[in-house]
């Protein structure tokens, strides 16, 4: 295999929140029963996390579950590691009405990481940032500018971006033109 | 004259100088200063020209309610017309100039409008412009045209930013005075997450210049130390310069942040739009107080009596050195003593009542102020300031009894609460008796999700005029609101406020009371539309007895600054004509925002390279760098062709088609949609949604599938592959993937929902290439890997493999007619693999081409395309795809549809191929002429050119259409029309233009 | 700017999040209705003052459907609930019921 490269290669505009792609992740998209229990045991065994509650995405590294709907889980795990993966996942949920595709190369991730991320974000996306909304773990699906796209945060200072590939560098430029425009100060840090 | 004061105002820094242009005059104020404030310091009265009769005209309020003051302000990109100077902040280097006067403020023509204003009334253009037509367009338009408007466009490009900010609250407290404050503290105290926003830049609103006493201290030291408080809770946010702009529904509300309008030289942004989504609103914005209608009050140097008295204690500026007061309250006599206190002159105050003895007229008249009572001005004398009013008993017709000397006057007609941000989202008001004044009805709020209230006014805003229960009201605003939204700890003890006593309002809508026309004529309501008590009156008696009405034939509140200060007057007076109750001729509607707010700040982040996404697939970069010129297909840009030197884009689009025919063409295939439908259910369900059958399709092979809406309308189509026992592929058109998708999971969710399939939407997965031509097998095979042979690779069908370096997915498909391989490789490796197959494929031509030499291939092969052939009203039979309709199905998504006697009809127009006899081109939509003329007058038609193309190929016009009873018409010449020239004649043929027998493609 | 709660994720979503869908609990009609069956699945809706049940997908969220009912004078939401029904539960029937005595929606209410 040659020349893999993900949506903005890379790409980071350094600051007081920085907004960096993350380069290329391993994604499947799961569809199935979530309250199953080998779909369960099959997604926690790829990636070594707890099953994620609705509305959560548990992450640790380059891998994690994000809860993205009451029949879709997004199994995160290495790029490399995702024909494995797949294969397992078949192999577990055989006989059982699922769909696991890859989705790895149609999405890009970005990382918004600094004090006043939640600023950033709020900046583009209606949903509730507030910490007691909004915290470690907690995953939403909603606009970002006018695109879709997923977040959550990593850790307090932390959010990871999900969108398609194909808007990754709108969803970019977004991003790092909010964190340029400095803190708002509405938020509280965390409790 | 008007003039700085020994005595520095609250606001204002005199340590600080402040240089600003106004007309190109050099002039000083000091840090703290509002615009207007620093003009008045330099005795400029008069700011603008009025919009009808070019009467000069003063500031009049010291707030947002200013109609008059109005300017130009800044230069280049920062220009900004209409900005009001009462609420424009000071800084070094601001420039400003007056509006709507030619050729100058001092000296304007159009004012010999005011001399004409008999010949001007309410309505005039409306009657006047009305014959003979063709001079409304021609004369009347373009003279009235010129004489309108208020500020200037800017022409330079705002170069500022803007932004958004989303926020969800408890509680949002609009207006920061002591009833926001009180609200705001009460709120966060229940522990209530709260964010308090105040329009202006300091908190505490009127109570700073009246200061009553809260809480045994001063107004100024409660309002710090509550500040204070809020400031350390990290529970609120506080903000200045952040106006309420409007509240909708579902507790959703706008706030207006000016950032850096008071220092523009600095970093970020300039305004910042904040989308709040609140529990609870409270809105506590005060009262703005009224004019009082009597001639020529619209002089400069007639102002409000509350702006008065804040331009003396908040910016240190005196409007005059004699000040006549005329009130119908008691509230006006703080502005006399203020004024006396600071050692100015106050020849009388006018009071309209037959009683004066609260407090306030008393500790007047121990000044040793003169109190006329039972008096009004029947008239302000001067011309361009006011030098004097005559004197009348407010009872009579205006008979003067005396005049009286002054530079400047200051009214006051009581009080209006601003309801507006109550009222936009559908509270109700009440009309109180004793206080002459609108109120919120708090029975009826603006109601939420939960069908309960979710706005309250608090303070003044809701009527309560003093301290006392203006602070209690704001505090037990704050606590409902955090009680409602879900907070209810111990909020502590309200604050106490204190007041002095005073005497009760009476109601003064005309001044003096039985006025006649000549004084009437010149007593303003409206000053920024100009319009007067007159107009009102014609305006009942032809007719317009609502309100709404009313307003729209007279304009009356309906300029920028929507008539804050004139709507009440004006519907009194609309009341009194008609001889109704004022609460029964009601309010015009309050709409957002309350005011006016920058379009940028509406636009937030969406400009330039953000003003919309713009998708790219994994080979963008690519085509970028190769002379891509692009076209935009829903959010996509797709090169329509690539340039190379100087060649034009047409000559480009024949190469390309010329290349891709005879030698080798590669197509960025990638943004076509790609959904994987899977599932013990998938192929009942694709059967549904396909009109053909798609169920049988047996693994490996490739379907050409077509959908329809329920009203048998053609959606979208595409290629099918099926994958394996359980799982499809289906393409979409490039803009359909999420259409498509959402579709089929629509019938998935709320029709079959005990069916067993999912769909998932890949398109991005993958980087899709199509290798068009004869050599296509060649580059391939060089690329080496799969066997891609005719034998191994059929005509539709698909096999998995690997390409040269690359895992892939083969597709042996074509939209041009041409042997053709669509190849998917993960949207990681696209671009090496369209480079890998550009190096390979030099020796046998390749050369990439763009959408319109795939849309002329598809033309020429008589291939449909969905948006050219159909919009909507097409059926598959319209475009002779019955083939496609499957028979054996009992049911999908049209069958019912195509049975109804429209869709069965005969007459129907059907798609043909057309040639034009001088081998033009057809425009693109022209219409097929038939003989007569419909019902209109119109000529009649009998079919139109859905797609029509220069063929390199055929070197001649192409064209395929929509004609009726095509397809039994062939050989038959029609003519066409064209824009701005003769018809032109085409003959009617068999839409395959070319290898009609599919020989190319299938080798 | 109405709020809906998505069913599906508990979340109170922004209107800007939702796609709106019509008329809820619309009876399909294929192959062998009547003509007249057929044009009202096709073209006739409710069009009603007060009560009223209608489709919204959380198109920028799960993308899953759910129906709700909403007065549309007022826009005070009853309720939103899982599409995979053919007609109103009966906790959202009552919830209308206690807010909106005598309410009648096609054949319910």
């Amino acid at each position: 295999m040659s020349d893999v490269v993900s949506a903005l290669n890379g790409k980071s505009m350094p600051g007081d929140v920085t907004i960096t792609e993350a380069g290329l992740r391993g994604m499947i998209t799961l569809r199935g029963d979530l309250g199953n229990s080998r779909v369960r045991s099959v997604c926690t065994g790829l990636t070594g996390v707890d099953f994620p509650l609705q509305g959560q995405a548990n992450c640790v590294g380059e891998q994690g579950l994000a809860w993205m709907s009451p029949d879709e889980v997004l199994v995160l795990v290495r790029h490399d590691a995702v024909d494995a993966a797949l294969a397992k996942i078949a192999n577990s949920l055989k006989n059982q009405h699922h769909l696991a595709v890859n989705v790895s190369d149609a999405r890009a991730v970005i990382m918004v990481e600094g004090a006043f991320a939640r600023d950033v974000i709020a900046r583009l996306a209606p949903a509730d940032l507030h910490p007691q909304s909004f915290a470690t773990g907690t995953i939403r699906r909603t606009r970002l500018g006018q695109i879709a796209a997923a977040f959550w945060m990593r850790d307090e200072t932390t959010f990871e971006v999900i969108c398609f590939r194909s808007v990754a560098q709108y969803a970019f430029d977004m991003l790092a033109n909010a964190a340029a425009a400095g803190p708002v100060g509405h938020f509280p840090a965390a409790q | 004259m008007s003039t700085r004061l020994a005595k520095s105002g609250r606001f204002i820094n005199k340590s600080k100088q402040v240089s600003f242009t106004f007309n190109g005059k050099s002039l000083q104020g000091f840090e703290g200063d509002t615009l207007a404030s620093a003009l008045l310091a330099n005795d400029q009265l008069l700011v603008g020209r009025s919009f009808k009769y070019h009467r000069p005209r003063g500031v009049i309020a010291s707030g947002a309610e200013e109609p008059n003051g109005l300017v130009n302000l800044g230069k280049g990109a920062q220009f900004e017309p209409n900005a009001r100077v009462t609420t424009t902040e000071l800084f070094d280097g601001l420039t400003a100039e007056s509006q709507n006067h030619w050729p100058s403020l001092e000296f304007d023509v159009g004012a010999i409008n005011t001399h004409l204003s008999r010949f001007l009334p309410a309505g005039f253009y409306y009657k006047m412009f009305m014959y003979p037509r063709a001079f409304w367009k021609h004369v009347y338009e373009p003279i009235i045209r010129k004489s309108a408007g208020l500020g200037k466009a800017p022409v330079a490009r705002d170069e500022d930013t803007y932004e958004y900010f989303h926020v969800h609250a408890d509680v949002l407290v609009f207006g920061g005075g002591i009833a926001g404050l009180a609200a705001a503290l009460a709120a966060a105290k229940s522990g209530a997450r709260v964010i308090l926003m105040e329009q202006t830049a300091h908190w505490g609103g009127r109570a700073l210049v009246d200061q009553p006493t809260i809480d045994g201290m001063a107004a100024e030291d409660w309002i710090t130390q509550t500040v204070k408080t809020l400031e350390a809770m990290d529970n609120v946010t506080l903000r200045t310069r952040c106006m309420g702009a409007g509240v909708y529904d579902h507790g959703y509300a706008l706030g207006y942040e000016r950032l850096r309008d008071h220092t523009p030289d600095s970093d970020g942004p300039r305004h910042r739009l904040w989308r709040v989504r609140a529990e609870q609103i409270v809105t506590a914005t005060g009262a703005i107080e009224r004019p009082i209608s009597f001639c020529s009050n619209d002089l400069p140097g007639v102002l409000l009596a509350s702006a008065v008295r804040d331009y003396v204690a908040n910016f240190g500026v005196s409007l005059g050195d004699r000040t006549i007061i005329v009130t119908n309250n008691d509230d006006a006599y703080r502005t006399a003593i203020t004024l006396v206190e600071e050692g100015l002159t106050v020849p009388a105050i006018i009071d309209t009542r037959a009683k004066a003895d609260g407090e306030l007229p008393q500790m007047a008249r121990a000044m040793g102020i003169r109190v006329e009572l039972g008096k009004g001005i029947a008239k302000a004398k001067g011309t361009k300031r006011v030098t004097g009013v005559v004197l009348c008993a407010q009872a009579g017709e205006g008979a003067p009894l005396e005049e009286i000397a002054c530079d400047c006057v200051a009214m006051s007609g009581g009080w209006s609460p601003v309801v507006h941000l109550w009222s936009h989202c559908g509270g109700k008001l009440n009309w109180d008796e004793d206080q002459a004044m609108f109120r919120p009805d708090n029975e009826r709020p603006p109601t939420g999700a939960d069908g309960a209230g979710f706005v309250t006014c608090a303070g003044i805003a809701n009527g309560h005029l003093y301290t006392a229960e203006g602070v209690a009201d704001g505090f037990a605003a704050g606590r409902a609101a955090a009680k409602a939204a879900g907070h209810s700890q111990k909020p502590g003890q309200p604050p106490h406020g204190e007041d002095v006593q005073e005497g009760p309002i009476t109601p003064v809508w005309m001044m003096p009371q039985g006025a006649g026309y000549e004084l009437r004529s010149k007593a303003w309501l409206d000053y920024q539309n100009d319009v007067k008590v007159t107009d009102v009156q014609l305006a009942a008696r032809e007719g317009f007895e609502s309100v709404e009405h009313a307003k729209r034939y007279t304009t009356l509140g309906m300029a920028t600054d929507q008539g804050k200060i004139s709507n009440i007057n004006g519907l009194a007076i609309l009341a009194d004509t008609l001889g109704a109750e004022i609460p029964d001729v009601g309010t015009t509607t309050f709409r957002p925002p309350y005011t006016p707010i920058s379009l940028a700040s509406i636009a937030g982040h969406a400009r330039n390279e953000l003003f919309q996404p713009i998708r790219k697939t994994p080979i963008s970069d690519w085509h970028s760098a190769n002379g891509a010129h692009y076209e935009p297909v829903g959010q996509w840009r797709r090169p329509y062709a690539y340039l190379r030197g100087d060649e034009s884009v047409h000559d480009a689009v024949n190469r390309e088609v010329i290349n891709a025919r005879e030698n080798l063409g590669l197509l960025d295939a990638s943004t076509l949609g790609k959904l994987v439908v899977s599932g013990p259910d998938a192929g009942r369900f694709l059967d549904m949604m396909y009109t053909n059958m798609m169920s049988t399709l047996p693994v490996g092979k490739c379907r050409y599938g077509l959908m329809c809406t329920e009203n048998g309308f053609l959606m979208d189509d595409g290629v099918v592959a099926r994958i394996d026992d359980q799982t499809w592929l289906c393409h979409t058109t490039t803009g359909g993937a999420e259409r498509i998708h959402g579709w089929m999971e629509d019938w998935l969710q709320c029709e079959w929902w005990d069916w067993k399939v999912y769909v998932a939407n890949v398109t991005e997965q993958y980087a899709q290439v199509a290798v068009v031509g004869p050599n296509a097998r060649k580059v391939l095979e060089k690329l080496g890997g799969m066997d891609v042979s005719k034998e191994a690779l059929p005509f539709m069908q698909w096999a998995d493999g690997r390409i040269g370096a690359f895992d892939c997915r083969a597709y042996r498909i074509s939209f041009s007619g041409e042997l053709s391989y669509e190849i998917a490789v993960p949207a990681s490796q696209g671009a090496a693999f369209w480079n890998a197959l550009l190096d390979a494929g030099a020796e046998f031509g390749a050369m990439p081409y763009g959408t319109e030499a795939l849309h002329i291939m598809r033309a020429e092969k008589g291939f449909i395309m969905i948006g050219d052939e159909t919009d909507g009203t097409v059926i598959p039979q319209d475009l002779n795809l019955q083939w496609a309709l499957s028979k054996k199905k009992d049911d999908y998504l049209g069958k019912r549809a195509h049975l109804r006697s429209h869709m069965a009809s005969p007459d129907r127009w059907k798609l043909v191929g057309l040639k034009t006899l001088d081998g033009s081109v057809l425009e693109d939509g022209a219409y097929a002429i038939a003989d007569g003329t419909n019902a209109n007058g119109q000529g009649n038609t009998q079919g139109r050119v859905t797609s029509t193309y220069y063929s390199p190929t055929l070197k001649r016009g192409i064209a395929m259409g929509l004609v009726h009873n095509g397809p039994s018409r062939m050989g038959e010449v029609i003519s066409f029309t064209r824009i701005g020239a003769a018809p032109v004649q085409a003959r009617i043929v068999d839409p395959v233009f070319v290898d009609k027998d599919g020989e190319k493609q299938n080798v | 700017m109405l709020i809906l709660h998505c069913p599906y994720c508990g979340v109170d979503v922004d209107e800007t999040d939702l796609h709106a869908g019509g008329e809820a609990h619309l009876h399909r009609e294929s192959t062998g209705s009547s003509d007249q069956d057929f044009e009202n699945y096709l073209f006739m809706r409710e069009n009603p003052k007060g009560v009223h049940f209608e489709r919204w997908q959380h198109a920028f969220g799960c993308g899953k459907w759910f129906l709700a009912a909403r007065c549309t004078t007022t826009l005070e939401v009853f309720g939103t609930y899982s599409a995979q029904t053919t007609e109103p539960p009966q906790d959202i029937q009552d919830a209308i019921t206690h807010k909106r005595q005598g309410w009648s929606w096609r054949n319910f209410g």
